[in-house]
Parts: structure tokens; sequence; C-alpha cells
């Protein structure tokens, strides 16, 4: 037995073995982004559709002054590039919530919750890894909208990655807390289209606020109390090495009460009570 | 000696792990529990217990409450009522020490198809705390041991049932437990498959120690030898040894006892003659 001296926990996991942990639930959904190339061209199609076709199609009909963190005018498709970037991780968010609730029906969830570790961590684990997996898509993003002249400041590339740690953790708490009142993989799509479409139409990615307060003063409200607004701006800002405050404390509140809701409302029983004539798994 | 390596029988359990002396602790111990969905009653005041380096099969036909017995044992259930032991350590209170003694082969196959033999097994050893080198080294000692070394590379994908089982084995024994559970491990492989599994199952029970609780619905699994629990609609009807029952019962195999205390047949796992 070893003389050295290693912290541990009530259940005796030293911290070596939580981050050991840590590293193989990472390591996990890497291997399995790498070994999914579709999911991983898919994940680039969407918004580069919106970068090249949509953007290069609206640049002459919105324009857009000159607002922080921009300090002179723009074309379209720079102002979208954050939204879009968050849109990356909106969707990876959903998807990583998706792949846990079929995990969950096919058994595979059984083996990463029968670890001894505590399950609040596991679950944590899940999302560490899932964003991890968004920040490549995100960086793939950029390198391709940077041969599309859209080119921040080389500082912002690095700036901008604890504002994409958080965002990601956010939306992929939400995801979460989705996931864990779905009984059925079916029944999924359906809170899909209620609200990944509401929360990034009704957001601050496609178009400036102030434009949305014109047309719309109700519209503006649903929009500045949307968290996703909020991770846009603050990818936006944090992109040209800056800090938009309110951005973070609100992208920051609700990445805590979404983890915490998502971990004290999952239940692994969900999905693992088998549908049939008798009625459940028994 | 790290805090995941649970020793094998014939070594001196870490401090944190002992309770009593082995003799005094069962490996598994059940005590009144029940479960319902909503209001149907899946499990009734179930009691029994499974000693360290013992083979113990609980029979019951499909719909008994076998995995739903399984799910609270590996706290994927919450416990409504009674409570589950694993070696003294309380599985709702302190499923950390619980969990880490316990090994798991479910039902349905809970492998990664994506990807290869040995990742899957690291995967589970990260699970447990397990770092990569020592995991690298378990990885290969318990592949040896079951017979695929040889497949340690290959796409779990291209594995045969057989092989994704006896992997599934390899990797519930990857953390060194001290009770194994097997849910019906031997559903839909042949007749030599589940022969070897059986056959590697006993062996480590004698060999090294292991406490095992086999679920089946196949009576010709059991052993004159074994423990078996009878479970039937959620309720324990006979926890003993094989011959006891068939004598208390006053049959003369273990189909006849199950027929006897349950008016059903229990159904083999050979073909028809």
């Amino acid at each position: 037995m070893s003389s050295t001296t290693v912290k541990q926990d009530r259940s005796g996991f030293s911290l070596a073995q939580y981050v050991t942990c840590l590293n193989g639930i990472v390591w996990r959904e890497a291997l399995r982004f790498v070994h999914q190339r579709e999911r991983f061209v898919s994940a680039l199609v969407r918004p580069l559709v919106w970068l090249f076709i949509f953007a290069a199609g609206f640049r002459q009909v919105l324009g857009i002054s000159i607002i922080p963190p921009y300090e002179t005018y723009i074309l379209y498709e720079v102002y979208i590039a954050p939204g879009l970037m968050a849109m990356i991780q909106l969707f990876n968010g959903m998807q990583s919530s998706l792949s846990m609730v079929y995990d969950r029906e096919m058994g595979n969830m059984r083996t990463l919750l029968v670890s001894p570790l505590p399950r609040w961590y596991l679950l944590f684990c899940k999302l560490v890894a899932g964003t991890a997996v968004s920040l490549l898509q995100v960086y793939a993003f950029l390198l391709i909208a940077w041969f599309w002249d859209i080119a921040p400041p080389p500082i912002g590339y690095l700036t901008v990655l604890p504002a994409l740690i958080l965002s990601g953790l956010m939306l992929g708490a939400l995801g979460m807390l989705i996931s864990s009142g779905i009984k059925q993989l079916e029944n999924f799509a359906g809170v899909m289209n209620f609200v990944i479409f509401p929360m990034f139409f009704a957001s601050s990615a496609l178009y400036p606020l102030w434009r949305v307060q014109e047309g719309s003063p109700l519209l503006y409200y649903v929009c500045l109390f949307n968290p996703f607004t909020h991770a846009v701006e603050l990818i936006r800002f944090a992109l040209y090495g800056q800090t938009n405050w309110i951005s973070l404390a609100v992208v920051s509140c609700c990445t805590a009460a979404f983890m915490i809701g998502a971990i004290y409302a999952y239940d692994p029983s969900r999905g693992l009570i088998r549908r049939g004539p008798a009625g459940g798994e028994t | 000696m790290t805090a995941t390596d649970a020793p094998l029988a014939g070594q001196t359990p870490p401090d944190s792990h002992r309770r009593s002396s082995p003799a005094e602790m069962p490996a598994l111990s059940i005590d009144g529990v029940s479960h319902c969905y909503g209001a149907r009653r899946a499990l009734i005041d179930i009691n029994f217990t499974v000693a360290p380096a013992s083979f113990t099969a609980l029979l019951g036909l499909n719909g008994a409450g076998k995995s739903t017995l399984f799910s609270l044992v590996t706290r994927l259930f919450g416990i409504q009522a009674g409570r589950i032991g694993i070696f003294g350590h309380d599985i709702g209170r302190e499923p950390g020490e619980a969990l880490r003694l316990l090994g798991v082969v479910f039902q349905p196959r809970t492998l990664d198809l994506d990807l290869s033999v040995t990742q899957n097994l690291l995967y589970h050893a990260a699970l447990h705390g397990i770092d990569r080198r020592e995991a690298r080294s378990r990885a290969g000692e318990v592949l040896a041991r079951i017979g695929l070394a040889d497949r340690a590379g290959s796409k779990v994908r291209d594995l045969s049932g057989g092989q994704m089982r006896r992997l599934e084995i390899a990797r519930a024994l990857l953390h060194r437990p001290r009770l194994l559970l097997l849910d019906e491990a031997t559903v839909g492989l042949d007749i030599k498959a589940r022969a070897d599994i059986l056959g590697h199952v006993r062996q480590l029970v004698t060999e090294q120690g292991i406490g095992v609780l086999w679920a089946t619905h196949l009576f010709d699994e059991i052993m004159p030898g074994d423990d078996l629990v009878i479970l039937h609609q959620g309720q324990v009807l006979a926890h003993g040894e094989v011959a006891r029952i068939i004598a208390d019962t006053g049959g003369h195999d273990v189909n006849s006892a199950f027929m006897r205390l349950t008016g059903v047949a229990a159904e083999t796992g050979s073909p028809a003659p």
C-alpha cells in the first residue's frame, strides 16, 4: 500500500480518481464524435448554410448600425457569426441530450450510472464532454468563416473560449433538463421544435435587439429575457476581447440553475421501464 | 492498494470495507424490499441473502420482478421500501462504497458498438477512477482470462453475441468486484456460448471467491449445489439450497419444484428433443 497520503472524499475517492473519470467520459464522447463523421459534417453544414446563403441574401435588406462591440460598419455576415456559433452549441446541447435519452433507452446509460462516483458528478462530466465537442465544432466553423472574411482580432479566438465554455455548459444543461422530463425518444423531436427554434429566432442571433424593438416591443422583451440572447451577446463581445457583464451574469446564473435543475430532475428509471402489455419491465 | 482495488477472496479486505468478519457478512442482503410502478406492485417484501463465494440462481418467469430487483440493487431505481446491503454497505446511504464492490451484466447489451473492445474496457475503468496505465494492464488480464485477447482492437460491432456477453463479463470484473450480478446473461445465445459463459462464471466463484447472483428463467442453468431463490409475481416463494427446496416441495428436480410452487412450468434453454 502506498505510504503517501491522498485526500479522499467520504466514499474514498481521491481527486485524481475524479479527474480520471472526467477524462474518460470526455475521451469517450470525443471518440464517438470522431466515429460519427456525419454528425460533424451536419453540425457544420447548418451554420454554413445560414452564413453563405441566408446572410448573403439579407445583406442588402438588413442594415446594421454601429453597435457595441463593433467600432465601425460591419457586414451582416460578421454580425450573425456569433449567433451561428451559439446556434452550433444550442444544437449540440440538444443533440447530447438526445443521445442521453437514446442511451437511456438502449441501456448504455446504465454503464455510466452504476459507477460508484456520485451521480451529480457523472452528469456534470457528461455536460463537460458535450461542451468539449461543441468547442471543436465552433472552432471548425470559425476556421471556415475566416475564409469568408469573418476575421475577428486574433486575440478574439482566445478570449472567446471561456464564453464558449460557459454558454456550452448552459445550453447543455438546458438540454439535459429537458431530457430529464422525457420518457420516450419519440417525444424529443417535438420538444426540440418547441425549444430550439423559438430560442434561436427570439434572440439577437440574426438581428440586433433595437431592430426587434422597432418592429415589436413585446417581442423585444421576449428576446431580452431569452437566455440564448445573452449567450449570443457574451460570445459576440468575447470574440472582440470585451466582456458584456450583464450577459455574463445572466448566462452564469442560468448555467447554475439549469445544471442544478437537470441533476435534481434526472431520474434513470425513466426510459428503463419498458413499454409492453404488462405496462412495464419487471 | 488504490481505493478501487476491491480484494478477491483469500485477501484481506481494506479497513474501509470491513464491518465484521467475512463469514458473518453476506455479499448481498435484501431486507423487506418492495417496489411499485404506480398502483402495480412489482416486488413484495423481498428477503434473501447471497453469501460470498457462492452461486445463487434467481429463478423466475419473465415479469417475475428480476430486472426490477437488479435495478434496485444497482441504484438505477430508488428504494421505496426495505434495505439493500452489499457487504454491509447500504446502497441507499453509501452508494459509492457499495457500488465499487459490485460488478453488473445487464440483460440488454450496454456496450458501445462504435468503440473497440479495449476502448470499452478503458471507459469502464475511468468510471471507476482507475488510471489509464493500470486500466490497460487490467484490460489485458481480463481479456486473456475470458479468451478475447486476440480481439482487443476489434470494434465491438464485429463481435458475435457470445463474445459480446463475455466482454460484458470481462468489463464487470475490471474493477475487481466481490459480487457479480448477471441478469439473464445467456438470453439469445446458442447452447455452446451459454455453456461457456455459465462455466466461466462458475469458475469465478470457485477460483476467485466472487459471490454471484445469476438471474434466469431457464431451470437447466441451475446445478444441485447452487443456492436458489424462486421469484414469482414479485414474491420470493423459496430460498435455500437447491436440494433442500426440491425436497421441501416434494419434487424430483428444479422444474417440478418450481411447478409445485408456482403452478406453472419453468423453461429449459435446451432445444426440444
